[in-house]
Formats: structure tokens, sequence, C-alpha cells
């Protein structure tokens, strides 16, 4: 590799505790009320998994290798479609009083369509 | 044909799209802290994804030169996939009834943690890994991502009724423990098999199969004996394990976002598997290896009289003419599929000015929030749903508390009975309200077996049967009296 991020032992801890200690402070601001919501959308973005299938799949040389791979895409890929379609769902459905539920009702036909 | 610019440019962009998907993963969870933002930040976080995952093509100018001859065919099988797997899964997501939620994320969870212990495979079957460090990373990311898939998969059986009842056998806990002993042995071997030391005259690609066997193993054997309603800490913990394993297979594939984003899932999930098992009283280790209620049986007796049956119009009736009438959901609303009819009546009560609201406790339904999802559905705004903590002194004031198919989270005894396997539980105070209704399909105990003290208390009447029925009842019962009015 000419351009090589190279992350071993104390460095990669660091970015592991940051990110876990940021993880934990944005997950424990949000309310009860979206904890559903939330897990999927957290679920959603540990689809990121599938970047990782494909990097192993393009390195595979050997049939076993590129069935291992294809699978770890095919899963991946699952996991964050999924996790997206249900996600986006869900939070479309949330809104209050004041809303009028035929404007409500509009919106979301109209991202529907995008 | 393959330049060094061309390569040095395409691992450029490749490092730009991951940093700035992390970047939007970030931020997208933040802006799901509030309901108004939420959905722009998934959409945000969705971007992310995408320039990701199409970035990550342009690594086919960096690969190996062992890999170089297949790359057309692992091209292919990599579009094929992203086509099968992402298609297939955002279909199913789209169509699913809301009511069937908690499976959903389960299985989507299940798979992210399938897909970091394949990672884990090709690096381990192919002798990828550089160095102890590297292999011993590999191996605990592969046996956490497979323990979530397979324990996922049990997971979404329950929830689906595809496995009804929990299964336990006497002495599983030592089986257990023995299964992931012998895994973490396995994984031993595979590390001396690595530096060439043959066992037990296998190949190392043969204990690497019969190390991803035994963790598959154990997540079947740790989920199968968990009862339903402890759900909500299951999903939670195999959400984290999910995380935990993609960010140490992305040390292993020296790649950050992987890294970043698995560990911020990772504390997500752990976060709210605190917060579900605190709503609980117990601590997470008692979820996954206490088999409760089986020792919740003793004492019977202790509570007097009997539950008093009514009728689903009288109960309607009462609650038409109330002032204040709070709602307690549970499991059995998500079971009836009643949550239409439940805001139907609802609006009837509504427009007779009736002061309305919804209380949830933490741990209702079978995943965190699954009731808040519910309502929304409903079309129930999220200014009339409250939380055990905002609520719970309200009680005292309201004439009417109607419990629909919940049971132990507003059973008294959590407050005041020290014998009761529930004690100290935090709980809604609905027997604090003039008027107790509680609709449920039967006489019968919660999932834990405990006799509910709240059902035999002087100020409550059951309504018994199906929650769609008895909503429908009491959709009626209220439309006559306007007729008659009019």
């Amino acid at each position: 590799m000419h351009f090589d991020i190279t992350m071993t032992g104390f460095v990669a801890l660091y970015i592991f505790m940051l990110a876990g200690f940021a993880g934990w402070v944005i997950i424990g601001n949000v309310p009860a009320i979206l904890h559903t919501p939330l897990m999927s959308g957290s679920n959603f973005v540990h689809g990121i998994v599938v970047v990782g299938g494909l990097f192993a799949l393009f390195n595979a040389v050997t049939p076993q290798e590129q069935a291992i791979g294809f699978f770890a895409v095919l899963l991946g890929a699952g996991n964050a479609a999924g996790g997206y379609a249900v996600t986006d769902r869900m939070l479309a459905m949330f809104k209050t009083s004041d809303a009028k539920l035929a404007h409500s009702h509009a919106r979301v036909h109209h991202l529907k369509k995008r | 044909m393959l330049t060094p610019t061309l390569t040095l440019i395409s691992q450029l962009v490749i490092g730009t799209a991951d940093l700035v998907a992390a970047f939007l993963f970030m931020f997208g969870l933040k802006r799901m802290s509030s309901p108004a933002t939420a959905p722009s930040g998934i959409r945000v976080a969705g971007i992310g994804m995408i320039a990701a995952v199409l970035a990550s093509f342009l690594y086919v100018f960096s690969v190996g030169p062992a890999a170089r001859p297949h790359l057309l065919v692992n091209l292919g099988l990599a579009v094929a996939a992203l086509l099968i797997g992402g298609v297939g899964a955002w279909f199913v997501g789209r169509k699913v009834a809301m009511t069937a939620m908690p499976q959903m994320v389960a299985i989507y969870n299940g798979m992210g943690g399938g897909a970091a212990g394949s990672i884990a495979a090709v690096e381990l079957f192919g002798g990828h890994t550089n160095g102890l460090t590297q292999l011993a990373v590999t191996l605990l990311g592969g046996l956490i991502g497979a323990v979530s898939l397979s324990g996922s998969i049990i997971a979404w059986a329950k929830l689906d009724g595809v496995l009804k009842a929990p299964w336990r056998v006497p002495g599983q806990q030592v089986l257990n423990a023995s299964v992931i002993g012998a895994t973490l042995i396995v994984a031993g071997v595979i590390v001396a098999s690595t530096m060439g030391l043959a066992v037990l005259g296998l190949t190392t690609a043969q204990w690497i199969w019969i190390f991803f066997a035994c963790a598959l193993i154990f997540g079947v054997l740790m989920t199968l004996p968990i009862g339903g309603a402890d759900m909500p800490v299951v999903i939670s913990i195999y959400n984290a394990f999910t995380g935990l394993a993609v960010g140490l297979e992305g040390f292993v594939l020296q790649n950050p976002a992987l890294m970043i984003a698995g560990m911020v899932v990772g504390a997500a999930g752990l976060l709210l598997t605190v917060i579900m098992a605190k709503a609980m009283n117990r601590s997470i280790a008692n979820v996954l290896f206490t088999n409760f209620g089986t020792v919740a049986k003793a004492k019977p007796g202790a509570i007097q009289g009997s539950e008093r049956p009514t009728d689903a119009a009288d109960a309607a009736i009462k609650m038409r003419y109330a002032g204040k009438v709070i709602i307690i959901p549970g499991y059995g609303l998500a079971a009836a599929h009643a949550q239409q009819k439940l805001f139907e009546f609802v609006k009837l009560l509504l427009a007779a000015k009736v002061s309305v609201r919804f209380a949830i406790h933490p741990v209702a339904g079978r995943m965190p929030g699954q009731m808040d999802v519910l309502l929304a559905e409903a079309g129930v705004p999220y200014d009339m749903i409250f939380q055990l903590d905002d609520i719970n002194d309200d009680f005292a004031t309201t004439d009417v508390a109607l419990v629909i198919g919940a049971n132990d989270v507003v059973n008294p005894a959590a407050r005041s009975d020290k014998s009761s396997p529930i004690f100290g539980m935090p709980i809604l105070n609905a027997d604090k309200a003039a008027q107790v209704y509680v609709i449920k399909r039967g006489q019968g105990k919660g999932y834990s077996g405990i006799v509910n003290a709240l059902f035999y208390a002087p100020n409550c009447n059951m309504v018994y049967g199906d929650a769609q029925a008895v909503l429908v009842k009491m959709i009626e019962a209220v439309r006559g009296l306007g007729a008659a009015a009019a």
C-alpha cells in the first residue's frame, strides 16, 4: 500500500475509547420514546460492516474465501438496507398534536415518491 | 496498467468517503435525540452509508497480486450480493407490520453479526492476519459476531412465535459454560496451530470450522432459555455485540470507519441494555443466566379476595364521563394488533373533553420503546405519550387507569412485598387511580408466574377478552351514547 493508515495497539484503543464515549453520550440524550427507532438506527449504522465484507471479497483468492466473502457482503447489505428501511418508516410516524393530520400524510407521501 | 497514481488517488477517495461516513453516522445519531429532527438523522446516516459503499469499489485498484486474476469474478459476486441482500431486506423492511418490528430488528442485527463473523472467517482461512494481536482480535470479533448471528436468529424465532416456550434443562449454566470454555480453548488451539504446532492431527482450517461451530452453538444455547418479557434486554445486548464485532473486525481490516461505527453502536447497545435491566431491577447477568420464573412460583394465597370482571361497555361509559384517564399499554396490545382501535376509542374520549394520556413503562413490550412506535403508528401524537418518571405521580389524581395487556409493570407487589421476585422493580402506580380497568385475555399470571395484587384490589375491575375485541365493544358503547343523546 502506498497510502496507508496504520493503526496498531494504542492508537486503536484510543479510537475505540473515544468512539465508545461519543456513542454513550449521544445515545444518552435520546428520549425513551425513540428507543426503538434508535436501536434500529444504530443497527443500520453497524451495517457499515458491508464495506469490510467488500474488501474481504475483493481480496479473495480461493473459492472458499469467495463464498464466505459473498456471504459477508450479502448479510451486511441486508443489515444496512433493512435497518434503514424500518428506521425510516418508524420515524416518519412520530408527530405532535399541532401537526395537521392531512399535512403529515402529504409529507410522508412526498417522501415515499422520492 | 494499474498505475501507482491511480492506486493512490483511489485510496485517498476511499479514505475520505469513510471519514465522511463516520462523521455522518455520528451526526445522524445525534439528530435522533428529538422526534422532530430524527427523520433527517437517519437520512443523513444513509448518505454516509451510500458514499462508503460506492467508494469501496475503488479498492479494485489496490487488490493484492494473488487476487488480481479473480477480480472480475469477485466484482460480479460483490454486485450480486449487494443487490440480493440489499433489495431483499429493503422490501421486507418496507412491508413488515409495525407489531413485527422487534423480530425484524433482531434479524437485521443478526445479519450484521454474521457479516462480521464471515469477515473474520475470510481473514482466518486466508491467513491474512499479521501477528498475535491481529489474530486474537480477529478470533474475538469472529466469536462475538457468530454468537450474535445465531443468538439473534433464536431471538427472532421466539419473537415471531416460531419457538413458543423457553427451552430449559437442568444444568443449563454448566452446559453453556462448558461450550463457551470449549470455544475459547479452540481459539487458543488456532493460535498455536497458526504458529506451526499441529494439535490432535487436525489442520488449522479444521480447527477454524470447529471454532465457528462452537460459537454458533453457544449463541443458540445462550438465547433459548430466555423468556419473552426479557427480550428487551436480549435485543439490546445483541445490538451491542454486533457493534463490538464490527469494531473489532474494523481493526483487523485497518478501517477506522468500521471501528468508529462499531464502537458507537456497541456503546449505544450497552447503554440501552443497562437502562432495560435497571427498569426491571435486575442485573444483566441475572437476565442472561438465571431462569426467571422457575423460582417465582412460591407464595400463593397471600392475596385476599377475587378478581372482579366487568363489562367492556360499562368500563367505556365510566371513562367517557371521567375527567382524567391514563392508559397503560403492554405487550397484549401488540399481540392483539389493537393499537388502531385504541386510538379510535381515545379520539372519542378526547371529543368528549376527557383528558387522556398514555403511560409507558421502559420494558413494556418486547423491545425498548416498542409501545411508543405502535402508538405512533396508530397516529397518537407523541406529546400525549409519557414515560414512567414523568407521569407516575399523576395517578393519584386520575379518575381511571386503563391497563391493556400489561401485567408485571403495574404489580404493586414490586413496591411493598419484599418476598416478591419483582420487588424493587420500578412500576407504574396504576393502583393509585380512583378506578382501574384491566383488559386481559383471561385469568392467569404474567410471564413470571407472579400473582398480580392489583387485579384483586378493591378499585380494580377486569375486562376479559382480546384487546381488539374489547376496544371495539368500548367504541360501540361510547358511540351509542352519543346517538342516544342526539
